[in-house]
């Protein structure tokens, strides 16, 4: 079982190297600041587009949203609009409470031992509650560093700045998200190694980019508050990339490189990986369907012919019985 | 204690997976978890392909020599198909949300049970055939060859999921394991490897018109052997009439009710409620031999053969020429009604928009389908005040409801058949919120696997259902768990004589019909069942709970 | 009886580790099952067994009451007789695990000659308690092929005897 995280450490330890190596004693910044970045996201974006293109194009021959309350019925009981959607509208809140709450995760139960004999299904909210804290601090994190390529920084992303700085501790300030990224990935990894149920169906693939992204928030936590990376010379860099002017400026640490290599690893990953939860969960036929089946007919584009026995058929093979039981018949004997 | 090492005898019991990973442990088939093969004859009725004699216990499964071929492609076709089963297969994350929501896995502790595990068991080949990390990076990113192990893995655990979509509710992304269930039978379906308690009655049904295989004088003897018990019970005789033209409605239910103890009740509520309502309202419900299965367990085969079944309702229904069809208390057939029937054979527009014509109440929510629930039907009448009741003589009861998997997550008929209950007894009792509604437990033996060789499956899959009665019946002294399942019925019994043998096991119809005031009923003094009906004058309910003689014990 | 004292002491830790033992023995990680004590994955199999232990071993130390034992050995029993991932010997054996608990917990005390052969009487009395669950085992067995075989008989029996079908059928015949 352990080498499943096995590999995936030493994976990410090697790509530390390489980078680290690359920089420092080939002198390989160019390699690993400009053409490494540029493959990556051109990686993602064509991989994420083709993925999602590849599902979005696939036919849904039938409409099969998961109900999960009250139907609408009868006009006297009160349907449950966002869990079993009847309109648009209510398919769009639902899917807007899972896509941006988690709503399903936070269902979560989990079997306790209570006093007494008997099994009980307590709510569990630590897993949904460090998703939701991975996710949007991640979010955070992605979004104040637009910072890097835009010449101006717009006012809202300085409020951000401001909300997430809003601690002041030490000098520069510690931006809570960046802490709360590395706490919920070490949360989430640490579930998948210490529950053993957890970590009976962890692949390595899913160990992988835990580490990489802590990775990612371990090299960026250090060249904001120890390394102290020198920031002009980064948004030099990053403009350059943006503005299809690259060069790589000098004075910049290693430290960077890697994080700048991590991040690129990231994102020529993810199309190929379960990353892409983020996104097929727009497109989950079980999620995003109106649950009106039974007042609207769903098309299946490829609804097939099939053979079928006929009451014809049927009334032939039994009419003498049929007729013994005074049952009617189209054909008399 | 050297000799002898219990540590490892009963090692391997619990919740706590096995240390080998579970692409490493193989799978041993073992008696009791598994339902025999299909009958070469009824795989042949239906035209599928490999028809042929096997067993499950044997090395050789007679698998055609190109049979890797045949399951590849067809992963392919279907994943050019189904948009569901190519994004369950990629987006994953494995967060375990769903780990344990399953009640198989609770039941047994079998960790491939687990619904994300019995998901990889697909996953692993689609990775190794489909995507170009599986091919590259193989076993390290879960990626697994396809061999004669991993394809009995398959039939063993796809026959393992009751298709009951509890783990669906709590995926973060919908993932449904019912989804993949019914992807990886089809896949086994084109070796021929389906069981023989699905194959059979499918068989039967494609044939005969019915799972049971009742041909349609028998049904008939049936259905007027019912309303001999009805007429001994309430002095009233029931005329149903079959295959009637030009009846203002068409009615099917599944033929389990017509066939198996509790379900007979439930059959005869029907029959009392026509009855009533022909009588008092004038309204015309007919019965088809031909359609005499509101079950489909092509459902449980592939969308195909769900098709073929399905047709003859709308087939039937247009032959007849009446309004609409009204569907029994059944809980697979209700998921191919509300999700499946109109797109498969559809659009029915032979059919009338359905209207009760006794309230006036228009069923909006089944307009396309033409095809209401009775429970939709009956709570409809109820609420208008159109059915004279007298729910005390339910009063023998108490009674709590268990939630089918697919009303109840594949339709969200969840108020109805509550609503009908408490106006048609006086006591009622909720088991816990996490085991009803839409977190419903399944009763274990869905999806086409109440056979009776799968006994220990049922039994184990079906305790945390069990449980939940258990703790009602403990602290409210329940005494019946009311279903609106035709398979409920038939294996709920069972279960609960193994787990919590006070409790028995009704439909709603058969509660509605012990309150019905029929015109002229003699007194009654006992119920369809013919216990007698507790005379509230002489005993108080708890005296009455604890004779010797009452039939729950 | 200075055994029976000891064992009365030590109660709680024996009872725990006897539960430990039972529950380490499962191949994953030993120290998760420790850690997680407190707030247990719980499940029927294991809550089955946590429950009951404790009245088990008050059974052994006091007058090993038939049915009382019966009456705890049945929850813990009924789980394990419809989990076929289990033999019989897996189902009943977790008993004996408890001789080895107690032979580690009271160590130093047995080179005492006269507790030794207190031990041995108690050891005794824990194959007994193993017999009885063997009983009990097998009770839950025969109800689930009591229910098979009900189940073929309700399904084409019954609906041809209620149909009439049937003629010569004995009123009392009893259900099998």
């Amino acid at each position: 079982m352990n080498e499943k995280y096995l590999y995936s450490l030493i994976a990410v330890i090697a790509l530390f190297l390489v980078a680290y190596a690359g920089v420092e004693a080939a002198g390989l910044q160019w390699l690993f600041g400009i053409i490494i970045p540029y493959l990556a996201i051109i990686t993602f974006i064509v991989g994420f587009v083709v993925r999602v293109k590849d599902w979005a194009c696939s036919p849904v021959p039938f409409a099969i949203p998961t109900t999960c309350g009250q139907q609408e019925s009868l006009p006297w009981i009160k349907p449950s609009k966002i869990d079993n959607p009847f309109s648009t509208g209510g398919v769009i809140i639902r899917m807007a409470l899972e896509i941006l709450l988690f709503r399903s995760l936070f269902r979560n139960t989990t079997c306790k031992i209570n006093e007494g004999p008997r099994i009980s299904y307590v709510w569990e909210k630590w897993l949904w509650l460090f998703s939701l804290a991975f996710h949007y601090s991640f979010l955070v994190v992605v979004v104040r560093h637009l910072r890097f390529f835009l010449e101006h920084v717009p006012v809202c992303f300085q409020i951000l700045d401001k909300i997430d700085g809003f601690l002041q501790i030490g000098l520069p300030g510690v931006m809570l998200s960046g802490v709360v990224l590395l706490a919920a990935a070490i949360f989430l990894l640490l579930r998948r190694i210490l529950i053993s149920q957890v970590r009976y169906f962890s692949l390595a693939a899913d160990f992988f980019p835990l580490f990489l992204i802590i990775g990612i928030a371990v090299s960026g936590i250090m060249m904001r508050y120890f390394t102290k990376v020198d920031i002009v010379g980064v948004k030099e860099l990053t403009m350059g990339i943006v503005t299809f002017r690259p060069h790589i400026p000098d004075g910049i640490g290693a430290i960077f490189y890697v994080h700048v290599f991590f991040v690129s690893v990231l994102l020529a990953y993810f199309p190929f990986s379960k990353l892409m939860h983020l996104g097929g969960v727009f497109l989950s036929p079980t999620r995003n369907l109106r649950c009106n089946t039974r007042a609207h007919r769903h098309i299946n584009p490829w609804n097939p012919k099939v053979k079928v026995h006929t009451y014809a058929e049927y009334e032939d093979d039994f009419r003498e019985k049929m007729i013994g039981a005074g049952l009617p018949v189209e054909k008399e004997l | 204690m050297a000799d002898l090492k219990p540590e490892e005898l009963i090692a391997r019991t619990d919740f706590t997976p096995p240390r080998t990973g579970w692409m490493d442990t193989p799978t041993v088939i073992r008696e009791g978890m598994f339902c025999y093969a299909a009958k070469p004859k009824s795989v042949a009725t239906l035209g599928l392909p490999y028809p042929r004699e096997w067993n499950p216990l044997d090395d050789d499964w007679k698998l055609p020599e190109n049979w890797k071929e045949i399951i590849i492609e067809g992963m392919k076709d279907r994943l050019e198909r189904f948009r569901t089963f190519k994004i369950f297969m990629d987006i994953c994350v494995r967060c375990g949300a769903c780990a344990d929501k399953c009640h198989f896995f609770i039941g047994t502790g079998d960790p491939k049970n687990m619904p994300v595990v019995r998901a990889e068991l697909l996953r692993s080949v689609y990775r190794n055939e489909f995507t170009k990390a599986g091919k590259i990076l193989g076993k390290i990113a879960g990626a697994r060859e396809l061999t004669l192990d991993v394809l009995k893995e398959w039939w063993y655990y796809f026959f393992q999921c009751s298709e009951c979509r509890r783990c669906s509710v709590f995926c973060p992304y919908g993932i449904d394991t019912a989804e993949i269930t019914m992807m990886g039978r089809e896949l086994l379906n084109l070796l021929g490897l389906n069981i023989d308690w699905i194959a059979t009655p499918v068989a039967n049904c494609y044939m005969t018109g019915n799972h049971m295989g009742i041909q349609p004088q028998a049904f008939v003897d049936m259905l007027d052997f019912f309303a001999d018990e009805i007429e001994d019970t309430t002095g009233v005789r029931v005329h149903p009439t079959y295959n009637k033209k030009g009846a203002d409605i068409l009615f099917t239910t599944p033929s389990g009710d017509v066939f198996g103890d509790p379900g007979t009740y439930t059959a005869m509520g029907y029959m009392i409620l026509f009855h009533y309502l022909k009588v008092k309202y004038g309204l015309d419900v007919t019965w088809s031999t031909f359609n005499s299965e509101g079950g489909n367990f092509g459902l449980f085969t592939s969308n195909e053969v769900m098709k073929r079944l399905n047709i003859k309702m709308y087939a039937e229904a247009k032959r007849l020429g009446v309004k609409w069809i009204l569907g029994g208390e059944c809980g697979h057939m209700w998921r191919a009604i509300t999700q499946y029937m109109d797109t498969m054979n559809g659009p029915a527009d032979f059919l009338e928009e359905p209207v009760n014509p006794i309230t006036g109440t228009k069923f909006e929510n089944a307009k396309s389908t033409k095809m209401v629930h009775i429970v939709e039907f009956t709570a409809d009448l109820i609420k208008h005040n159109k059915l004279e009741l007298d729910p005390s003589r339910n009063d023998n009861l108490k009674v709590t409801f268990h939630d089918s998997c697919n009303p109840a997550r594949g339709m969200g008929m969840l108020d109805e058949p509550r609503y009908v209950i408490k106006k048609v007894c006086k006591h009622f009792y909720e088991m816990p919120r996490n085991c009803i509604r839409e977190q419903t437990f399944c009763c274990g033996s869905g999806s086409g696997l109440n056979a009776s060789e799968d006994m220990e499956l049922r039994l184990s899959g079906g305790l945390p259902r069990a449980n939940a009665v258990k703790y009602v019946q403990e602290k409210h002294g329940v005494n019946m768990l009311a279903c609106i399942c035709a398979i409920d019925r038939a294996v709920l019994p069972p279960l609960m004589g193994y787990w919590v043998p006070e409790v028995d096991v009704t439909g709603i119809h058969e509660l509605v019909t012990n309150a019905l005031i029929i015109p002229g009923e003699k007194e009654k003094t006992v119920n369809l069942r013919g216990e007698d009906i507790l005379n509230k004058d002489e005993v108080g309910p708890e005296e009455y709970y604890t004779r010797p003689d009452f039939s729950g014990r | 009886m200075r055994l029976n004292n000891l064992l009365e002491r030590n109660k709680d830790d024996i009872v725990k580790q006897w539960l430990f033992s039972v529950i380490d023995t499962y191949p994953a990680d030993t120290s998760k099952f420790m850690k997680m004590q407190k707030d247990p994955f719980a499940n029927p199999v294991g809550n089955s067994i946590s429950v009951n232990l404790g009245p088990l071993f008050d059974e052994l130390l006091n007058e090993m009451d038939y049915e009382s034992i019966t009456s705890y050995l049945y929850p813990i029993l009924r789980v394990r007789a419809v989990q076929p991932i289990l033999s019989t010997s897996q189902s009943t054996g977790f008993i004996f695990l408890l001789k080895k608990v107690i032979r580690e917990s009271l160590k130093k005390e047995l080179s005492d000659k006269d507790i030794l052969k207190e031990l041995l009487h108690f050891e005794s009395k824990i194959d007994e308690l193993t017999l009885i669950a063997f009983d009990v085992y097998l009770k839950c067995r025969e109800k689930v092929f009591e229910i098979k075989a009900n189940e073929e008989r309700n399904r084409t029996f019954r609906a041809f005897e209620r149909a009439g079908l049937l003629t010569e059928i004995p009123a009392d015949r009893p259900s099998l």
